[in-house]
């Protein structure tokens, strides 16, 4: 194990400029593998402080429209778990400072080996994993493990999560809190910032670890409205439908980068 | 061996096989409804309400029918044909929903989801949803909607409302991912139906208790017309609800013989099929473990049959775990074979049995011949065919000189 993560440097290093991450989620190998790296390693110094990376599958039941096309366009482009995981080794040898925290469903990486694929991904320097379908329930198939290679394996807790729930989902929790800002799919309708606010101040009451909050964030107001009480905002469907919407590659790459300028931008004046 | 009987676990486990394999959203909801439904297990009152719709709603006891012309046609054993498409809605699936509706109910739940293949299990959830004043959204996938426009018909004129799903190849996997979404967005007041022993714990379990009451009669049945216990059972699988609903109570039985039957298509070695068990791999979907059709990168690969029904590139993870075990014989029927047996039931018996059905009938065309008449075979005759006429005739319009089919 590291003495500290890049995630504990991370979260670290913002307290002091006291600012929130900005995290972003693409989805690997969307729209084609060679536009992805393009994208993967300009977001730095576009102002992203934390990646999250999606492993497509076939099957994404917790994403919207957005995320599920991407998933598609990557497959469809001959995007493997195995190519996923080289993506991030080539982004390491140019960054060692940016975490990135791989997120998808279990399928993909129960077919390629629990073991094979955490001895892999630590290798090629990925900081954490989400997995969707995961619950604690199951913590033994793949959180557990992770934990053993050093690798955070990053909760959601969600508006269902009740007091009742909650020590289960952060029992073995680390790197951060991922709170899902509503019940629903990715890229679905904004959640309010009241409830919102309400709902990261009594997560915070029970865990040290840092709250990021996502889904339904689109928009520069919301990164900064919800930026102010929360540790991190994950910005992903909005960022996915870049790809969508482009004419080419460099243009996808550009309304990206763009966007998330403008976001970075946000989040670092937010609580001025 | 251990007792598959008494599976699953607390966790949802049978072997390495179930679990509960969702979003963190969906996760109180399921432990919600697996207390109620534990609570409801042994509830008399419960037990006395489904009791009652089984009987005077529903229609059972189904017959177990002596097809004895079927019998004579194949010159083997005997062939016994459990008339679940006797059912109000014409097939098993109706047993199921009448038992989830009763819990929605009692849960408070406003609102019914389900997905649908074939239309079977859209068209009983639009029935119960209808009867206990519900509303009702039904996902399915485009291509199933165009293959089964009668039933999409009859789940409308019941009030339900369809929801095309695009995604994917348009079939019973997509239905199912965007019912799953409808459920993580609306979980306060949704009740999902599902209708195969799939899906995360306490749902495989649940389904296959209501659908076990499909072995408990036959059992009944059987001991009453022959004083002893069937030989051999035969069910068509594609999640495995009928299937697993006829063998359930007969786990404990060594003298019987299970043998479920899953779609060929065009031929396993072809690829194109839906038989997750004979040419699929361990995987996790929709909630559990089982064997899924699948490439070695862990994505979902479509799956392939002329019956919608079992157009599905998974099966209920109780049937992974009686594979491994060796407890059940697991074989596929082609579409040509389905197509095949179809035709002999309709001509022989007068049955006209749904094209999922006769993935069965062929497995018992194979075997029965070569079996002696006092071997008891039990057929499940899980559905009806009305719904397959526009497909059969498509497949075999000319034979009977509908050209434009």
């Amino acid at each position: 194990m590291n003495d500290a993560s890049r995630l504990e440097h991370c979260f670290a290093a913002l307290k002091k400029e006291n600012r929130p991450a900005l995290v972003s989620y693409l989805t690997a190998g969307d729209p084609d593998a060679a536009t992805s790296r393009r994208l993967l390693h300009g977001l730095p110094a576009a102002g992203v402080d934390i990646i999250e990376l999606g492993m497509p599958f076939s099957d994404p039941m917790a994403d919207g429209p957005a995320i599920q096309k991407a998933a598609l366009r990557a497959l469809e482009n001959g995007q493997t778990q195995a190519k996923t995981l080289e993506m991030v080794r080539s982004f390491r040898e140019q960054n060692s400072t940016t975490p990135i925290v791989l997120m998808g469903y279990y399928n993909p990486i129960f077919c390629y080996g629990v073991d094979r694929f955490l001895a892999n991904a630590a290798r090629a320097g990925v900081d954490g994993l989400i997995v969707v379908d995961l619950p604690p329930e199951h913590d033994e198939e793949l959180c557990q493990p992770a934990a053993q290679h050093g690798i955070d394996f990053i909760r959601l807790a969600t508006p269902t999560t009740d007091a009742k729930r909650l020590p289960k989902v952060l029992s073995n929790a680390s790197g951060f809190i991922y709170y899902v800002s509503v019940a629903g799919v990715t890229g679905g309708s904004a959640p309010t910032p009241e409830r919102l606010e309400n709902s990261v101040s009594q997560l915070r009451e029970h865990t040290q670890l840092p709250i990021a909050v996502g889904f339904g964030i689109r928009t520069t107001e919301q990164a900064a409205t919800i930026g102010r009480f929360s540790d991190a905002v994950v910005v992903g469907s909005a960022l996915v439908d870049c790809i969508e919407y482009a004419s080419t590659p460099d243009d996808a790459v550009e309304r990206i980068h763009g966007l998330v300028s403008e976001l970075a931008e946000s989040v670092r004046a937010c609580r001025r | 061996m251990n007792q598959p009987v008494n599976l699953p676990d607390a966790n949802g486990l049978f072997g390495s096989f179930g679990g509960r394999f969702v979003a963190e959203t969906l996760m109180p909801l399921i432990l919600e409804l697996q207390d109620e439904y534990a609570v409801a297990k042994n509830d008399p009152e419960f037990q006395r309400q489904l009791a009652y719709f089984q009987g005077d709603y529903v229609g059972r006891p189904s017959p177990l029918y002596f097809a004895e012309r079927l019998t004579e046609h194949f010159g083997g054993a005997s062939i016994y044909l459990k008339r679940e498409e006797l059912n109000h809605t014409g097939a098993h699936k109706i047993n199921n929903c009448i038992g989830q509706v009763l819990l929605a109910k009692q849960m408070g739940k406003k609102r019914i989801i389900a997905e649908t293949g074939a239309g079977m299990h859209g068209v009983a959830t639009a029935t119960v949803a209808a009867r206990f004043g519900l509303p009702c959204v039904i996902y399915m996938g485009t291509t199933d909607i165009e293959r089964q426009q009668t039933n999409v018909f009859r789940m409308k004129l019941l009030g339900a409302e369809i929801i095309p799903v695009t995604s994917g190849t348009g079939t019973l996997k997509d239905a199912m991912n965007e019912a799953l979404r409808d459920w993580v967005t609306n979980v306060d007041d949704t009740f999902y139906i599902i209708g195969t022993v799939a899906g995360p714990h306490p749902y495989p379990a649940m389904v296959r208790d209501f659908q076990a009451v499909i072995g408990h009669e036959t059992r009944t049945q059987m001991l009453e017309k022959q004083g002893r216990l069937p030989d051999s059972l035969v069910a068509c699988v594609g999640g495995g609800s009928n299937a697993l609903g006829l063998f359930h109570p007969f786990l404990k039985d060594p003298s019987v013989k299970m043998i479920g039957v899953e779609a060929g298509g065009k031929g396993v070695k072809s690829g194109l099929h839906a038989a997750s068990l004979n040419g699929g791999t361990p995987g996790v979907l929709h909630g559990n473990r089982t064997y899924l059709l699948q490439n070695e990168d862990g994505q979902i690969a479509d799956a392939h049959s002329i019956s919608a029904g079992l157009d599905y590139p998974g099966i209920g993870p109780e049937h992974a775990w009686l594979h491994e075990q060796g407890r059940v014989e697991y074989v596929s029927a082609t579409d040509d074979e389905a197509l095949e047996a179809f035709q002999i039931c309709c001509r022989q018996e007068g049955i006209i049995p749904a094209l999922e059905t006769a993935h069965a009938l062929a497995e018992v065309a194979k075997r029965a011949p070569t079996l002696p008449r006092e071997h008891l075979m039990v057929v499940n005759l899980s559905g009806r065919g009305d719904k397959d006429m526009m497909s059969v005739a498509h497949h075999l319009g000319d034979k009977f000189g509908m050209k434009n089919a």
